[in-house]
């Protein structure tokens, strides 16, 4: 039936032709993400009205959350790319899951700061041995873990296939991670957290709130493409079209 | 100057929302100006390397053939 | 020629293997004396109050056992890697997981168990009722295997890099987080005198899961990370 769209992806996974069509989208995805994430700051900061529980101090959630899911999507496409590098060897799925990494340990690290700094005045502490942040932490720990792996290694495309199992061990692993440090806290009685109140967020929050995961969306998939782009020239350094490529740039 | 100020204030909680979104931004535009200085400093790297091998065989000419031998490939 | 049998070919690797740790036996006692001299060191940090090290005896314990293991995880493989032995195990035509497993209780045997052996000590030093050691042992049986298996798979994974010690630990500790809590767990309801099976069972289901998946996993690291 559709016999054009596996054709059309074997087309794109081979690294001249994405290296052009990832430079193409990179300018717009990144030009959209710097227009939703403005417009979002604006909603978020100026529009949206202060929170009748917890002051103008919410307002630290329209980055917080959009980071927080922006790091567990990282993940599950850098897991998806991983199980595609190691069954199918396609080299572009390597560049995919191992320049993901980077991105998502950076999501992960803004979520674990900003999630501080909002806890700090409205639980009285920066910290706490919480499921769904012990959890992002692990998840941290998991992508420098990656990363670690995957610069360990001279040969780079075979540090990429390990680091690529690692991460799919890493995806079997977290959901266990969660559920035992929930059990955990349980035995503990520790301090029950609710970080969405209970009602239903009003729209004037809520708007900011998905235009910016829109925009980290846009952000990621720039930054990706920009990223795997250099990824390629490294690895086919050789190459003519590379070559080509390095040629241009410089007459320019 | 007064609407500024209290925007500024957030309500008494600027030491904690106005570092969230310091951090956010400082952590991003790493992330985008990283890769920017790999890519020229690899940029550079092979050109170097091109013009050496050029020079080498003279009778490559415009680059285009013979092919480098795979032996770089993985630097 | 004849191809021997399965379990033949168990039993030789698990002999092999024994008999390589035992003409070593120097290198099985120092996870034991690391783990005793860290213990030690707890009451000089915290000060000598029965009532707190009562408290963090099971959790001191089974951290300390967890990192003496690490240490030693490393070395898993390292000796087979350097003779080439490793590689022709891969080329055998038995089953790699089979002998990779083999392999993990050997190590698990020469490692953990004069752990598990000298933790009642361990957890005596730290004032641990006595009626709760047995639930300690339990959970260190259980957990302790679920470490072997977990960190074999992770040592295949960096065997091909130049050091990896760092790295092993980056990368275990994160994915032991569960084992711990549950270990840790029963040992602390055993101490309040609530029940302690359900973590316990946690542990037995999670060890029964290893069992049947890490060799296999270990197997494929294995072939990526020597695949060159």
């Amino acid at each position: 039936m559709a016999n054009w769209i596996p054709l059309w992806l074997h087309r794109l996974s081979s690294p001249p032709t994405f290296y052009r069509f990832a430079g193409t989208l990179q300018p717009w995805a990144m030009t959209l993400a710097l227009l939703l994430g403005a417009i979002a700051l604006y909603g978020g900061l100026v529009l949206a009205p202060a929170d009748y529980q917890q002051g103008d101090a919410y307002r630290i959630i329209f980055i917080h959350v959009p980071s927080a899911w922006m790091s567990m999507f990282i993940y599950a496409v850098m897991g998806v790319a991983s199980f595609i590098a190691l069954v199918w060897r396609i080299k572009l799925a390597e560049v995919v899951a191992m320049e993901s990494a980077p991105i998502g340990a950076a999501f992960t690290f803004i979520t674990l700061v900003t999630g501080s700094l909002w806890g700090k005045p409205m639980w009285g502490t920066w910290w706490t041995w919480d499921a769904r942040l012990t959890s992002e932490l692990v998840l941290l720990f998991l992508f420098l873990g990656v990363i670690g792996l995957y610069r360990a290694f001279e040969d780079r495309r075979q540090g990429a296939r390990a680091a690529a199992f690692l991460a799919i061990i890493g995806i079997i692993n977290v959901p266990i991670v969660h559920f035992s440090v929930n059990w955990w806290n349980t035995l503990h009685q520790g301090s029950t957290v609710n970080v969405f109140g209970q009602s239903k967020m009003s729209w004037d929050m809520l708007w900011p709130l998905l235009t910016m995961t829109l925009a980290t969306k846009f952000y990621y998939a720039a930054s990706l493409f920009r990223r795997a782009r250099t990824d390629l020239l490294a690895l086919e350094g050789g190459k003519d079209w590379v070559r080509q490529i390095a040629q241009d740039e410089d007459a320019r | 100057m007064n609407a500024v100020q209290s925007f500024l204030a957030m309500g008494g909680y600027a030491a904690y929302v106005w570092p969230a979104y310091a951090v956010f931004f400082i952590v991003l535009i790493a992330d985008t100006i990283a890769p920017r200085l790999r890519r020229q400093r690899l940029l550079r790297e092979l050109r170097a390397r091109f013009a050496r091998q050029s020079a080498r065989q003279p009778r490559a000419g415009n680059g285009s053939s013979p092919t480098p031998p795979a032996a770089i490939d993985g630097q | 020629m004849s191809r021997p049998s399965l379990t033949t070919a168990c039993a030789a690797m698990l002999r092999r293997d024994l008999t390589l740790a035992w003409r070593r036996r120097g290198d099985i006692a120092m996870p034991v004396l690391y783990a005793l001299i860290v213990t030690m060191l707890f009451p000089f940090a915290l000060g000598p109050e029965d009532t707190l090290l009562q408290r963090i005896a099971g959790g001191v314990v089974l951290v300390t056992v967890l990192l003496a293991m690490l240490l030693a995880l490393d070395a898993m493989f390292a000796s087979d890697i350097e003779d080439g032995s490793l590689e022709q195990l891969v080329l055998a035509p038995q089953p790699l997981a089979l002998m990779l497993g083999m392999k993990i209780l050997a190590h698990w045997l020469t490692i953990a168990l004069p752990l598990i052996v000298i933790s009642p000590l361990m957890a005596a030093l730290l004032h641990l009722p006595a009626p709760v050691i047995p639930v300690l042992l339990l959970a260190l049986l259980l957990a302790t295997p679920l470490l072997s298996l977990l960190g074999a798979v992770l040592v295949a994974l960096t065997v091909g890099t130049r050091r990896s010690g760092m790295l092993l630990a980056l990368m275990l500790l994160p994915l032991c987080v569960p084992a711990v809590i549950f270990a840790a767990g029963a040992v602390a309801a055993a101490q309040q005198g609530l029940p302690w099976l359900a973590p316990i069972s946690w542990l037995g289901a999670a060890l029964v899961l290893a069992v049947v998946l890490a060799p296999l996993a270990c197997a494929a690291a294995l072939r990526i990370a020597l695949d060159s």
